[in-house]
């Protein structure tokens, strides 16, 4: 089953135009990694995917789950099952970590029909997300993202992945500022919401993610393109040879299946 | 002799005209200010002589004053002559008939804040009934206070009932010479609250207007006096979130609040009077002065505030920390959307030694409105060891609206510790679509990142006025942001 079809997506910001013709297909149960130099369109193309505003789609389009992803609000977009995580998740002072996952998760039942949990079911709920991350209760009370470590950021991150339960789940640099042990546990989580129901787009700049979390396939970005797509093995490619050499790379044929 | 003075020997010379008062039974008296007036007034509450001499000197003082015109608000003069003085309770055949007769808008804003039908109904002055009994619930309330020794009624009945403690505490933190609007409150109030805690107890619930009766129809120049006597204990609620539909009105509120030794007083207020349309016509001028007296020694006053209607609000409630160990505290949150103009912050005037003082102010701006937190921290020559902490954060919500910030700090003695903190901050677009991102619409995404940053200041309100500020904040800045 397709869940993400991406054709000939043109956007631009401020008149300049970022992405430049990507054409992607991402089946049920597939992760794909994205890797690029940067300045490639890595950002763009999550922000523009997630419907952030400030962004002109000035070509082509994009297909969710047989829906036209572009004419809906972020928030649609969000309780229809299109989770991203921040590469620079934000912080809300005031706000705290536990109310927010539950309006969050409330407002993606609500859509779906469901009855909102309540405060004790939700608690029983998030505690047991909770392990997955190994993160302990008293993140629950403190305000969204305030005065968290870079680690902590991005481990809360996938525990509101954990919790929402997405579809199609977009991560950006999800790896950066992580250390060894911090990238060990979010892959860990990562891992363990893979299944077949759910498409992961993981955006990445270096490779040493793609050790923890191995990707289906791999395609490069550059300059708004994708400029080669394969396994792996490309990722490795990569690694040794950086990302020089994909500006002289010939237009890619097709798609992966 | 100037024109103000001529006016003021006319008036006072005047005579007494007993043909005046024959129109006693109408509701209200004809539009204007005169000596008159303010007899007629004392007449009608059939006031001890003390309060109608006390009502004059005020009128004929606030003649020889001028409009403050310090305050970063803007408005067209007002015009005192046109406003009537006096309006009787209307009688309940006056109101709509039933909830279909009432402004559909009004209904979905009670709807918003969770108000329940019958009380939907009492709000909107529908007369029927059954729906609220408020005799019965009153005498009930009144009778489990008065077995504790705790008064609490309306002013009117405490001037009767009560002489010696009105004559002694009444305008005794905020005199009749105190400022302009002052001056004029206590020439022409008509009614308000009084509240008298017994030394050593503590009111076992939250006192509000709420439960008093006619507090739907109290008038615009509302006088509240709380005196907590020594080892007592008191919360207060005020509040009104029914939007008024009214013409620009001039409300002009005095509370005094006394704490005697170790008396500790809790005032809260929300405040929704009607702020205007978006192109600022309509609206209440709400010109109000609230002042507690730390009087005894280890007393503690809090001023908790949560602002966000009127067209323009000018309003300090400030502590006077008499007592030695005493503790004065202001937490206060202000909205202003569309052409809205607040004016709002505390005064602080340490004068006992080691007193204590905190000031949380939250400013939040939107539209085109104004909003300036403007702030008096005094310690006093003899305030051994004072402390005060002031935070002051403004959040600005679109491009087109201001936040000023005017902090005075007066210090005479050299082992005062004054800290200040003050922040300005947007809602950042990342805040925005971060909670978008997670489902939330923009409504309830704004609704939350508001009440985050005003945090501080909800907790410290009672919990069932808490959950009601929440909801006014999100409805206050309804349509602001996208």
């Amino acid at each position: 089953m397709k869940m993400l079809e991406i054709k000939n997506l043109h956007a631009s910001i401020e008149g300049k135009e970022i992405l430049r013709g990507i054409n992607l297909t991402v089946n049920a149960g597939e992760v794909h990694a994205i890797m690029g130099p940067n300045g490639a369109g890595k950002s763009t193309l999550s922000n523009v995917l997630t419907g952030r505003e400030g962004y002109e789609i000035t070509q082509g389009e994009v297909i969710y789950k047989g829906q036209n992803l572009l004419e809906l609000e972020p928030e649609e977009r969000a309780r229809r099952g299109v989770f991203l995580a921040f590469q620079y998740p934000v912080e809300i002072p005031g706000v705290s970590n536990i109310y927010l996952l539950k309006a969050a998760l409330n407002a993606i039942r609500k859509h779906q029909g469901l009855e909102e949990l309540d405060a004790i079911d939700f608690l029983t709920l998030v505690r047991s997300k909770m392990a997955l991350v190994k993160m302990d209760e008293q993140f629950l009370h403190r305000s969204v993202n305030e005065g968290f470590s870079g680690g902590e950021k991005k481990r809360n991150e996938i525990l509101q992945m954990a919790l929402l339960e997405p579809q199609l789940a977009i991560m950006d640099e999800t790896d950066s500022g992580l250390d060894i042990d911090a990238l060990k546990t979010v892959s860990e989580g990562v891992n363990a919401l893979r299944s077949p129901e759910r498409s992961f787009v993981m955006i990445t700049h270096y490779q040493r993610l793609l050790d923890y979390i191995v990707p289906d396939f791999v395609h490069v970005l550059s300059e708004g393109r994708i400029v080669k797509s394969g396994d792996k093995e490309l990722a490795k490619e990569l690694e040794k040879s950086g990302y020089s050499w994909v500006h002289d790379a010939p237009e890619p044929e097709g798609q992966p299946a | 002799m100037n024109d103000q003075t001529q006016q003021l020997e006319a008036i006072t010379q005047k005579e007494y005209k007993a043909g005046f008062y024959t129109d006693i039974e109408s509701d209200s008296l004809p539009p204007g200010l005169n000596e008159d007036v303010v007899r007629q007034i004392s007449l009608i509450k059939g006031e001890p002589e003390f309060m109608l001499e006390w009502r004059l000197k005020a009128f004929r003082h606030w003649l020889t004053m001028e409009t403050p015109e310090w305050a970063h608000v803007h408005y067209p003069e007002i015009d005192y002559q046109s406003v009537s003085y006096y309006s009787a309770p209307k009688k309940k055949t006056d109101g709509p008939k039933s909830l279909d007769e009432v402004d559909p808008e009004l209904l979905r804003t009670y709807e918003k804040l969770g108000v329940p039908l019958d009380e939907r109904a009492r709000l909107a002055g529908v007369a029927v009934d059954a729906v609220f009994d408020s005799v019965s619930v009153s005498n009930t309330f009144k009778d489990k206070l008065a077995e504790q020794g705790i008064l609490f009624m309306p002013i009117s009945e405490a001037i009767h009932e009560h002489p010696e403690l009105v004559k002694k505490y009444l305008g005794s933190v905020v005199p009749y010479k105190d400022n302009y609007y002052a001056a004029l409150n206590c020439a022409v109030f008509t009614d308000g609250s009084f509240v008298y805690i017994p030394k050593g107890v503590r009111c076992p619930m939250e006192l509000s207007t709420y439960f008093r009766i006619n507090a739907a129809n109290t008038g615009q120049f509302e006088r509240t006096l709380i005196i907590a006597d020594d080892d007592s204990y008191v919360s207060y609620l005020e509040g009104c979130t029914a939007p008024m539909r009214d013409e620009n009105q001039l409300h002009a509120a005095v509370v005094e609040l006394v704490a005697l030794d170790r008396a500790e007083i809790k005032y809260s207020t929300v405040q929704n009077w009607y702020p205007g349309d978006e192109n600022g016509k309509g609206g209440i001028y709400n010109f109000v002065t609230k002042r507690a007296a730390c009087r005894g020694e280890s007393s503690k006053v809090s001023w908790t505030q949560v602002e966000t209607g009127s067209a323009i609000t000018w309003k300090y409630p400030s502590v006077i920390l008499q007592g030695d160990n005493s503790v004065g505290e202001f937490y206060s949150v202000a909205v202003t959307n569309n052409m809205q103009q607040a004016d709002t912050g505390t005064k602080m005037i340490h004068l006992g030694k080691n007193t204590s003082s905190t000031i949380i102010s939250k400013g939040i701006s939107a539209g085109r409105s104004s909003n300036a937190y403007r702030g008096l921290v005094r310690i006093g020559p003899n305030a051994e060891n004072a402390r005060n902490y002031t935070e002051c954060d403004s959040l600005l919500m679109g491009d087109k609206c201001a936040a000023h910030t005017f902090p005075y700090i007066e210090v005479k003695n050299p082992s005062a510790q004054v800290e200040h903190e003050a922040s300005t901050s947007k809602i950042s677009e990342d805040q925005l679509f971060y909670c978008k991102q997670r489902g939330l619409d923009v409504e309830d995404s704004v609704s939350m990142i508001v009440n985050g940053f005003c945090k501080q200041v909800i907790r410290e309100l009672p919990m069932e006025f808490a959950v009601e500020a929440q909801n006014l904040l999100g409805l206050s800045l309804e349509g602001s942001v996208g």
